[in-house]
């Protein structure tokens, strides 16, 4: 149990170091965004640093923490070690050896071709290949994992597996069948492409590829969060979870959702028919209802929580709540701007009305809310629990963490909001200049930029307390036996049986069956037509 | 499976926030024709410069009145970088990329797409407010991407 507990540390360490670093650059990108006048300015400077900020913090930081929290919940809900733990030493090496060479691209200028990497930019081979191996590392873990459940399975048949399983099980599932997409995407068509064995790629069929990855890669940052929402949170909180059997349909339904909706991303694309786009809007709509019902299930489960701590009025639970607990104020702050990025979601996937949104600063203020706090806010409130636990030390400097989720609460407040107005009035995103020759409507973006500005600095002071507390924690904190990890209780107790939401392989055959039909038939027809590659460019 | 009461009400009207905005999404789609941009087109990217098509690009107006805008988007501009066009007539727009992926999006109006070399871009649309409009490109295209735009000139009617 130490290695493992040494494993769950060694991914979460790279995870918040990648986020450390990537909130450097975020610094600076904000400071350009509103045009000040700042010595190391440039436009090689910015697209290499909005490079380096998405690689590093959706792909590097997010997986990474995923992978050391999968490891840390499950032996400790199944209480039993890690099955093949060395392929999961194997999958975190591997992992770090295709970050650095990704990141080896990046900083010497090879691969500045945004996290997207929309081909027919082409960047130097080793940031394909590290992005790859950085999944292959993803995946000798999820085999670890599985190997672990099926161990405990073997031994507790016809038991419901604990709630946190549930959800880590739905993870690795949804992110198993997603990944098939950017593999695809990376073996035949782009590593081949950057090391000169082929001579051109179709751009757009990449485009399919990779959004046949990029929304489920949404929702392989997102369920985790969900697990602690749904199984830390309500016993952090002081009470119970209010349904179980819910949050069980609620990760199966990702399983079922997840995948068949990329072409909500690709709205606006060339070469897809509308009809195809149309299926999958309807797809990315049934995904909002898990995501209402968990807003349902959380706060009757935060209302459990205030009642148990006195409270006795209609809304007075509310502010029993624990609002000091750096793992309780982050997640409750997280889910307030969640539920506003999800209703920005539903606009952004609404077919026509995406045409007023799309690629524009709108864009970046929605996935800030989303990824940028449901998921980044979640994880660093689960990293005050957590860290102390693996590492056997206290938490040291306890007021930085106490401060630290209301200061992104705010920064991301106003960033967020300053970024959906700038959207809607047109702003495009991913720009080093808005000034458009000293166009007049590009003028009327400036104070609002500079809001976003001011909302980049709170959020870069509130990173800092955060990797301060990481750092002081592991280094300097007070050597002492911590409490073990421990999940919420439901309300109704522990489910005696499993029910059909348990039945994990009837739930990936359905999300099989879906996502050949969503994808299948509009892959095959394109393929099918006459297409014509495109040689790679290297504009950076 | 128990499930509560007032969580059963939630689960029906969470239903039925998903319905209406699929509802409002359809009805715009079918009554109002708000499509997103999905021509199906293909060009080859390394011959657009001479291809039929994109010879010649600019403004040119149809018998009925309508117009058709012709263009490539090249790194890091877009080719006419001055388009005229008449108010409330219907103008299709027709784009396509000679290097990179871009984005044409018109500020202030909801004319917005991809342009993917390989494929050709097209969308209608009418103005009916005259006026100086601004292009820009919203998809990153390499390090001179913020200085890809133009400027949409709705005239009004003589």
């Amino acid at each position: 149990m130490i290695g493992d507990r040494r494993l769950a540390t060694a991914n979460i360490g790279v995870g918040v170091a990648a986020f450390g670093i990537a909130t450097f650059m975020a610094l600076m990108q904000a400071l350009s965004r509103a045009n000040l006048d700042l010595p190391w300015r440039s436009a090689k400077m910015y697209y290499l640093s909005v490079t380096g900020h998405g690689v590093m913090m959706a792909l590097v930081f997010t997986t990474f923490f995923i992978m050391g929290m999968g490891v840390a919940f499950t032996t400790r809900a199944l209480d039993r070690p890690l099955r093949l733990p060395r392929i999961a030493w194997a999958g975190f090496w591997t992992a770090v050896v295709g970050s650095l060479m990704a990141l080896w691209a990046i900083f010497w200028g090879k691969a500045t071709v945004l996290y997207t990497f929309y081909p027919p930019l082409q960047a130097h081979w080793a940031f394909y290949i590290g992005l790859t191996l950085l999944v292959v590392g993803s995946w000798l873990w999820s085999a670890a994992m599985l190997a672990t459940y099926t161990a405990w399975r073997r031994e507790n048949r016809g038991r419901p597996v604990p709630l946190a399983i549930h959800g880590l099980l739905a993870t690795i599932i949804v992110w198993l069948i997603a990944t098939v997409g950017v593999a695809a995407e990376m073996l035949l068509q782009l590593i081949p492409w950057s090391l000169g064995l082929t001579d051109t790629v179709d751009p757009l069929l990449a485009r399919m590829l990779f959004w046949y990855f990029g929304h489920p890669l949404v929702y392989f940052w997102l369920i985790p969060a969900y697990v602690v929402w749904y199984t830390v949170l309500p016993k952090a909180a002081g009470g119970k979870l209010f349904s179980d059997p819910l949050a069980r349909m609620v990760f199966a339904l990702f399983i079922l959702l997840s995948t068949p909706v990329g072409f909500h991303h690709q709205f606006m694309d060339p070469g897809i028919a509308a009809g195809w786009k149309a299926l999958h809007t309807v797809t990315t709509a049934g995904i909002l209802f898990p995501s209402l019902v968990t807003a349902f299930t959380i706060v009757a489960s935060l209302e459990v929580a205030g009642r148990m701590r006195g409270a006795t009025g209609l809304f007075d639970w509310i502010g029993k709540l624990p609002w000091g607990d750096p793992l309780v104020a982050s997640v409750l702050l997280s889910m307030l701007l969640f539920a506003v990025g999800g209703f920005g979601g539903a606009i952004n996937a609404a077919f026509g009305m995406n045409a007023v949104v799309h690629n524009t600063a709108w864009i970046q203020g929605h996935f800030h809310l989303t990824v940028g706090t449901a998921t980044a806010l979640t994880f660093m409130g689960t990293a005050y629990w957590l860290v102390p636990k693996l590492v056997g030390r206290e938490l040291e400097l306890g007021l930085l963490a106490r401060v630290q989720p209301y200061l992104w609460f705010f920064g991301m407040l106003l960033f967020s909001i300053a970024n959906h107005i700038t959207g809607v009035m047109g702003m495009p995103r991913r720009v080093y200049d808005a000034a458009y020759g000293g166009s007049a409507v590009a003028a009327q973006w400036e104070g609002l930029t500079l809001v976003s500005a001011v909302g980049g600095i709170l959020l870069f002071i509130s990173a800092s307390f955060f990797l301060l507390v990481m750092l002081g924690t592991v280094l300097a904190g007070k050597r002492a036996e911590q409490p073990a990890i421990e999940f919420a209780e439901p309300l109704d107790g522990p489910p005696a049986r499993t029910g059909a939401f348990d039945r994990l392989w009837v739930w990936v055959v359905a999300a099989v069956v879906l996502v050949v039909i969503a994808y299948a038939y509009p892959l095959a027809d394109h393929l099918g037509m006459e297409r014509f590659g495109s040689p790679g460019f290297r504009p950076f | 499976m128990h499930v509560h009461l007032y969580e059963r009400i939630w689960m029906w009207g969470a239903g039925a926030i998903v319905a209406l905005f699929l509802g409002a999404t359809g009805f715009a789609a079918v009554s109002q024709g708000r499509l997103p941009p999905s021509h199906v087109e293909t060009v080859d990217p390394t011959t657009v410069w001479s291809d039929p098509r994109f010879a010649e690009r600019g403004v040119t107006t149809n018998p009925d009145g309508s117009v058709v805008v012709t263009g490539i988007a090249l790194m890091f501009a877009f080719q006419p970088n001055e388009i005229r066009v008449p108010v409330n007539r219907p103008v299709t727009f027709r784009f396509t990329s000679s290097d990179v992926v871009h984005g044409f999006q018109i500020v202030g109006t909801n004319g917005n797409t991809m342009i993917v070399p390989g494929y050709v871009s097209q969308f209608t649309t009418v103005f009916d407010t005259p006026g100086e409009y601004l292009v820009v490109c919203n998809e990153y295209c390499g390090l001179g991407h913020h200085g890809m735009y133009a400027t949409l000139i709705v005239e009004p009617a003589p």
